[in-house]
C-alpha cells in the first residue's frame, strides 16, 4: 500500500524584545543563573504581570507578514501544570483567542508552489531551564522564564520532510525580515514541533499523531521527520498501532525515542488570566503597524529583478536571507555596477561564508571594504585575480584592502616604460615564441604575456603587457 | 451530577495533594454538597449572556519594551528550600507527560 | 483617655498641634497591644522595634504627612520587606517578601507607623479567622466568639484599640463582614480602585484591599492613602483619585437609597433585622429617601461565587509548591514532593477550595460550572446597574448574624459560607461596599452595609458620616459605655 504522511508544523519563535514579556528583566543571554529575574517573573506571591507593547506589536507584524487576520480582541489564558521550571504552576498563555488566525505561506518545494495554512498565532511566556545534577536532583534557572514566545501553528498541509523545511526556511527569512525575531535554531530563537501521521493514500480520515521534539537544525528536521514517517509506516505495516505520544529526536543514533505517552491526558485547565485586560488591536493601529511593515523576501525578490536587472537566480538567492540582502543594496549603493556586486557576493563572500561556517551577521568585511576593493579592480590598482586573494584576507582579518594591497606590495604594475622593458627582455629571451607571434600564431602571445607577468612577479596589468607585446612584434 | 471518589482521586492529583482514602471519602462529600448547592444556578436561563470575567471594562493595558534592573540573584534565592550555588535545587523530575 | 482609644483624626490634631509625639503613641500602642493580645490575638506579628525606629525618624518628618505617626495594622496576606508575610498558612512559613506591596509602599510614604501583621483565615479563605494556622483571633466584645474573617485579625485589632486603623481584603466579604462583627467601619472599594500589587492572590478577579477604622472619616482618611492607579497592576484604574475625606460632610438630604428586601429574608437574625431596619429610619430622618428594592438574582451570588472563586483560587496556590519559597517536605522525586509539601502544607478549607476549583475548571465541567458562574455573574451586574439607575446606593444587613461562637461552624463548610450571603453580591459586581456599626443586638455588634455604583465611594462615605450624625452610633469600643 502507498502512504501519505501528513504533517502539522508548530514553531515557538522567541521575539526580539529587550525585556521580557510581563516584567523589565533582560531578555539578553546570562551567563549566570538567576541573574536575570525579579518578583514578577519568579511569580512570587502578591506579583502581577503588565504586557510588554512592543511583543504584541511584532506578532501583529507576523500576522500581517502570513497574512492572518487578526483578532480584534485577544486575550490571555492559563494554562495550568506543574513544572519546577514553572514558577506560578501555570504558563500565561492565549488559548479561545489568539491574535492571529486563518493565515498561509506559500513556500517553493521541489520545484513547485505549495501554500500552507496558518491555523493560529499566539503570544506566550517561556519557561525556565533546568538542568539536571550530578546527585540525581535538578537544578533550576529562571532567566529564561518570561522570555515572550510567539507561537505559529500551521494546519495539517504539510507532506513531505522537503515541504517542512521550505516552509520553514521561509518562515525564519520571513520572521528575520520584518526583524521580530533571530530564528537561528541552533539557539534555540526558533524552536520546531511538527506533528506527524500516515495514512493510506486516498483516505480521508487522519492516522495518530506523534509529535516531535529536539530538532535543532534543518538538517534535523529533515531525518527526523522522515524517520518517523518510515517508521510509522513500517509499524503499520508489522500490524502494531500507532501510539499517540511525543518523540523526541536523537541526534546520536539518528531516530525518534519515545519521550513521554499521553496515556495520564493532560488537564490543563485554561481560563481567562483575571490579572490581565483584553488586547484590542483597533483598525488604525494594525494599520500603523502594517505602514511600518518592512519589505517581505518575495516582493524583495522581484524587485531585484527590475531595479537592478539581476537575473532570478541571483535575486533569488541574495533575499535568501534579510541580511545578505541588505549587504547588496547597501553595497550597490556604493559601487554603481549591481551584476559585479551581485557576481562578488554570490562567489567570493558566499563561498567564504560557506567555507567558514560564518552567517553574513559575523562577517568581518564592512560593506565600505566591500565596495573599496571593487573599485580597486574597477581603477586597475590590482587585478581581478589579485582581488581573490586580497579578499580572502580581508575576511579572515577584517583589514580594509588598501592596507593588504599595500603591505603585500600587491599594486597592479600601469608604468607603460618598465612594462616595455620586461617586455623587450622576454622577446629577447624566447626568440622562438616571438617568431611564431610574428608568423601569426596568436596563441604564443599567452607564453610571452605569461613569461612578462612571472618577471613582474604578476603585477603588471596583463591588458597593457598584451598590447605592448602586439605593438613590439607586430611593428617590426 | 454525581461526584466518585475515583474523580475527587483524579482532582487530587491534578492539584497535587496527597490524601488518604478516608480523606478522599470526606472530600467527595463535601465537594459533592457545595456542588448539589451550585446546582441552584441551573434555575437561571442563561441563554445568549455573555460571561464576565473582567468586571471593570478595561483593556489594552500594557508597558512600554524597557529594561530594568533585575532583583539580584541574592534576593531571588533567599528563600529557596534548597539551592545550589546560584540555582533552586529540587528533587528529581520524573516526567508525568505534563510539561513542555 | 488614653491615646490609643483615640480616632487617627484626634491624633493627627494632636501630633500637628505638637501635644504629642509618634513615639508617644507607639507607646500607647503597644501597652495595649501587650495588654490586648493574650486574649485577642489579632495579630501573627508585631513590630515593636520597627514601629520604635520609624516614631524617632517621623520626629524630623513633615508633620503635615497624611497619616502622619498613625499606627496601622496590615492583613497578612499583603507583603512587606523585612517581615514575615504567611497568609496565615503553614505552607508559607517562613517566607520573607523581597519587595513592599504598593499599599505598604503608600502606608509608609504617608508617614504611618507600621505595628504589626493580622490575622486572617488561611490564604483569606473563610468567615471566622478559624483557619489561621496560627491560632484563632477572639471578637473583643465576647472572647468565646469569632471576629468574623478573613480579615478578622484587622478588625479585631482597631476593635481592641491595638492600632488607629488597619487594612483587610475583600474577596467575598472578609473586610465587610468582621467589621460587622467586630463593630468597627470597614470597607471594600471598588474593584481596581486600590492596587492588588503585593497583596498574596486568593481570587484575583475579586480581590480588593480596604480600609478599616473605628469611624467613617478615619476610614475615608486611609481611602485616600491606599487608593490610586498603579502600573504595576493592569487591572487597576487609571485616574485621578477623588478627595474622599472632603466629600463626607455632604450628608444624606436627597439621596435615594434602596433596601435590598431580598437580603433581609430567610437566615437573617431578627436582631440584625430590626437594627438596619432602624438604620433606615436614621437615613430619613436625615433627609433621605428609603426605597425598597427588589433584586432575586442575589440569591445566586452565592454559589456563583463558590465556583469563580475557587476556581481562581486553584490556580492562584498552585505556586506553592515547595520550589522556590515557603515549606518543603523531603521526597524522592518531585511529584511526591509536590504532594506531600501541598499536603501537610495547606488546612483543610484551602485544600477542599483548591479541589473544588481544580474541578470546576476541567475538562468537561469547564462549561456546567465555571463558565455558567461567569454568566450568572453578568446577570448580578446587571441587576445591580438596574438598581443604581432608581438609587444613589444600596443598604442590607453585612452579616446576617453577630458574631457567632468559636468552632460553631467549622464542621459545616456551607454553614459557614452562608456568612458571606450579603457582601458576596458586591464582590461578583466588583461595587464599592462598606460595612458601618448600626447598634448593637445582645450586646453584640451589627453591621449595616451600604453598596455604591462603580466608583461610588464618595456616595457611601457622604450617607456612612450622615448616619453617625444621625445615630450618634460611632467609634464604639468593647467594654466602654456607649450612648
Ligand atoms: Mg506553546
Ligand atoms: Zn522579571
Amino acid at each position: 500500500m502507498k502512504y501519505e504522511p501528513v504533517i502539522g508544523i508548530e514553531v515557538h519563535a522567541q521575539l526580539k524584545t529587550d525585556s521580557k514579556l510581563f516584567c523589565g528583566c533582560s531578555t539578553g543571554f546570562a551567563a549566570a543563573p538567576n541573574h536575570h529575574v525579579c518578583p514578577v517573573c519568579l511569580g512570587l506571591p502578591g506579583t502581577l504581570p503588565v504586557l510588554n507593547r512592543k511583543a504584541i506589536e511584532y506578532v501583529v507584524r507576523t500576522c500581517i507578514a502570513l497574512e492572518c487576520e487578526v483578532s480584534p480582541a485577544s486575550r490571555f489564558a492559563r494554562k495550568n501544570y506543574y513544572y519546577p521550571d514553572l514558577p506560578k504552576a501555570y504558563q500565561i498563555s492565549q488559548y479561545e483567542l489568539p491574535i492571529g488566525r486563518n493565515g498561509k505561506l506559500t513556500v517553493r518545494a521541489g520545484g513547485k508552489e505549495k501554500t500552507i495554512r496558518i491555523h493560529r498565532i499566539h503570544l506566550e511566556e517561556d519557561a525556565g531551564k533546568l538542568v539536571h545534577d550530578a546527585s540525581g536532583g535538578s537544578c533550576v534557572d529562571y532567566n529564561r522564564t518570561g522570555i515572550p514566545l510567539m507561537e505559529i501553528v500551521t494546519e495539517a498541509d504539510v507532506r513531505s520532510s522537503e515541504e517542512a523545511v521550505a516552509y520553514l526556511t521561509s518562515l525564519r527569512s520571513i520572521l528575520q525580515y520584518i526583524g521580530v525575531c533571530g530564528a537561528n535554531m541552533e539557539k534555540g530563537e526558533m524552536r520546531c514541533e511538527p506533528n506527524i501521521s500516515v495514512r493510506p493514500v486516498g483516505a480521508e480520515e487522519f492516522g495518530t499523531k506523534t509529535e516531535m521534539k529536539n530538532l535543532n537544525s534543518f538538517r534535523a528536521v529533515r531525518l527526523g521527520v522522515d524517520f518517523e514517517i518510515e517508521r510509522q509506516i513500517d509499524a503499520i505495516e508489522n500490524g502494531e498501532r500507532i501510539v499517540q505520544e511525543t518523540r523526541r529526536w536523537d541526534e546520536a543514533t539518528q531516530t525518534t525515542q519515545t519521550m513521554r505517552s499521553k496515556e495520564r491526558a493532560h488537564d490543563y485547565r485554561y481560563f481567562p488570566d483575571p490579572d490581565l485586560v483584553p488586547v484590542e488591536v483597533s483598525a488604525s493601529v494594525l494599520e500603523r503597524i502594517r505602514a511600518k511593515a518592512p519589505e517581505l523576501p518575495e516582493p524583495r525578490r522581484v524587485r531585484f529583478i527590475s531595479q537592478y536587472g539581476l537575473p532570478e537566480y541571483d535575486a533569488e538567492v541574495l533575499t535568501g536571507t534579510k541580511a545578505m540582502a541588505d549587504f547588496f543594496e547597501r553595497a550597490a549603493a556604493i559601487h554603481n555596477d549591481p551584476k559585479a556586486v551581485s557576481n562578488w557576493i554570490m562567489t567570493e563572500l558566499m563561498g567564504c561564508l560557506n567555507e567558514s561556517g560564518k552567517t553574513i551577521d559575523e562577517c568581518l568585511v564592512t560593506v565600505e571594504d566591500f565596495t573599496a576593493l571593487l573599485g580597486l579592480m574597477g581603477k586597475g590598482v590590482i587585478s581581478a585575480r589579485m582581488g581573490k586573494d586580497v579578499f580572502k584576507d580581508m575576511f579572515a582579518s577584517g583589514r580594509p584592502p588598501a592596507e593588504i594591497i599595500k603591505e603585500k606590495g600587491l599594486e597592479q604594475m600601469n608604468d607603460e616604460i618598465a612594462i616595455s622593458e620586461a617586455v623587450e627582455k622576454v622577446i629577447a629571451d624566447n626568440p622562438g615564441p616571438a617568431a611564431d607571434f610574428r608568423a601569426g600564431k596568436k596563441q604564443a602571445a599567452g607564453f610571452l604575456v605569461g613569461q612578462v607577468m612571472r618577471l613582474t612577479g604578476g603585477k603588471a596589468n596583463p591588458k597593457i603587457v598584451g598590447r605592448i607585446i602586439e605593438e613590439k612584434l607586430l611593428s617590426e | 451530577m454525581k461526584l466518585t471518589r475515583e474523580e475527587v482521586r483524579e482532582v487530587a492529583y491534578l492539584s497535587r495533594i496527597e490524601m488518604t482514602d478516608e480523606e478522599l471519602d470526606r472530600m467527595t462529600g463535601q465537594l459533592g454538597a457545595i456542588l448539589d448547592y451550585a446546582d441552584m444556578l441551573n434555575e437561571l436561563d442563561i441563554e445568549g449572556v455573555e460571561p464576565t470575567s473582567h468586571v471593570i471594562p478595561m483593556k489594552n493595558v500594557m508597558r512600554e519594551d524597557v529594561v530594568k534592573e533585575s532583583c539580584g540573584v541574592e534576593k531571588a534565592l533567599m528563600n529557596a528550600p534548597d539551592r545550589f550555588g546560584d540555582f533552586f535545587r529540587v528533587p528529581k523530575v520524573i516526567d508525568e507527560g505534563e510539561g513542555h | 483617655m488614653e491615646l490609643c482609644t483615640k480616632t487617627a483624626s484626634e491624633l493627627i490634631g494632636m501630633l500637628r498641634a505638637g501635644e504629642i509625639d509618634p513615639i508617644d503613641i507607639v507607646d500607647s500602642t503597644f501597652k495595649r497591644i501587650n495588654d490586648k493580645e493574650p486574649d485577642v490575638k489579632a495579630f501573627i506579628v508585631t513590630l515593636e522595634e520597627g514601629a520604635r525606629a520609624r516614631a524617632e525618624e517621623l520626629k524630623d518628618a513633615d508633620r503635615s504627612l497624611p497619616l502622619y505617626g498613625i499606627p496601622v495594622a496590615v492583613k497578612d496576606n499583603m507583603c512587606m520587606r523585612g517581615a514575615q508575610t504567611t497568609c496565615g498558612s503553614k505552607i508559607l512559613t517562613p517566607y520573607e517578601p523581597p519587595y513592599d506591596a504598593t499599599v505598604v509602599e503608600k502606608l509608609k510614604a504617608a508617614g504611618a507607623v507600621i505595628v504589626g501583621k493580622t490575622n486572617m483565615d488561611e490564604f483569606a479563605m473563610g468567615s471566622s479567622c478559624e483557619w489561621s494556622a496560627h491560632h484563632p483571633t477572639r471578637n473583643p466584645w465576647d472572647l468565646e466568639r469569632a471576629p468574623g474573617g478573613s480579615s478578622g485579625g484587622s478588625a479585631a485589632a482597631v476593635a481592641a484599640c491595638e492600632c488607629s486603623m488597619s487594612l483587610g481584603s475583600d474577596t467575598g466579604g472578609s473586610i465587610r463582614q468582621p467589621a460587622s462583627l467586630c463593630g468597627v467601619v470597614g470597607m471594600k472599594p471598588t474593584y481596581g480602585a486600590v492596587s492588588r500589587y503585593g497583596l498574596v492572590a486568593f481570587a484575583s478577579s475579586l480581590d480588593q484591599i480596604g480600609p478599616f477604622a473605628r469611624d467613617v472619616r478615619d476610614c475615608a482618611m486611609l481611602l485616600d492613602v491606599i487608593c490610586g492607579h498603579d502600573p504595576k497592576d493592569s487591572t487597576s484604574i487609571d485616574r485621578e483619585p477623588p478627595d474622599h475625606v472632603a466629600a463626607l460632610d455632604a450628608g444624606a438630604e436627597g439621596m435615594t437609597i434602596g433596601m435590598i428586601k431580598d437580603l433581609f429574608g430567610e437566615g437573617v437574625e431578627p436582631g440584625v433585622r430590626e437594627r438596619v431596619s432602624d438604620a433606615a429610619g436614621v437615613f430619613e430622618k436625615m433627609g433621605a429617601k428609603i426605597k425598597q428594592i427588589e433584586m432575586p438574582i442575589v440569591k445566586y451570588a452565592l454559589p456563583a461565587y463558590y465556583l469563580i472563586a475557587p476556581a481562581e483560587a486553584s490556580s492562584n496556590l498552585a505556586r506553592y509548591d515547595g520550589v522556590q519559597y515557603g515549606m518543603r517536605e523531603d521526597a524522592d522525586d518531585i511529584v511526591s514532593m509536590y504532594r506531600k509539601t501541598r499536603r501537610a502544607g495547606f488546612g483543610s478549607e484551602v485544600k477542599r477550595r483548591i479541589m473544588l476549583g481544580t474541578y470546576a475548571l476541567s475538562a468537561g465541567y469547564y462549561d456546567a460550572y465555571y463558565l455558567r458562574a461567569l454568566k450568572v455573574r453578568t446577570l448580578i451586574v446587571k441587576e445591580f446597574e438596574k438598581a443604581f439607575s432608581e438609587c444613589d446606593i444600596l443598604m442590607s444587613p453585612t452579616s446576617p448574624s453577630t458574631a457567632f461562637k468559636l468552632n460553631e461552624k467549622i464542621d459545616d463548610p456551607l454553614a459557614m459560607y452562608m456568612m458571606d450571603i450579603c457582601t458576596i453580591p458586591v464582590n461578583l459586581a466588583g461595587l464599592p461596599g462598606m460595612s458601618i456599626p448600626c447598634g448593637l443586638s445582645d450586646g453584640l455588634p451589627v453591621g449595616l452595609q451600604l453598596i455604591g455604583p462603580t466608583l461610588g465611594e464618595q456616595a457611601l462615605l457622604r450617607a456612612a458620616r450622615a448616619f453617625e450624625i444621625g445615630s450618634g452610633i460611632c467609634g464604639m469600643i468593647p467594654g466602654e459605655k456607649t450612648d
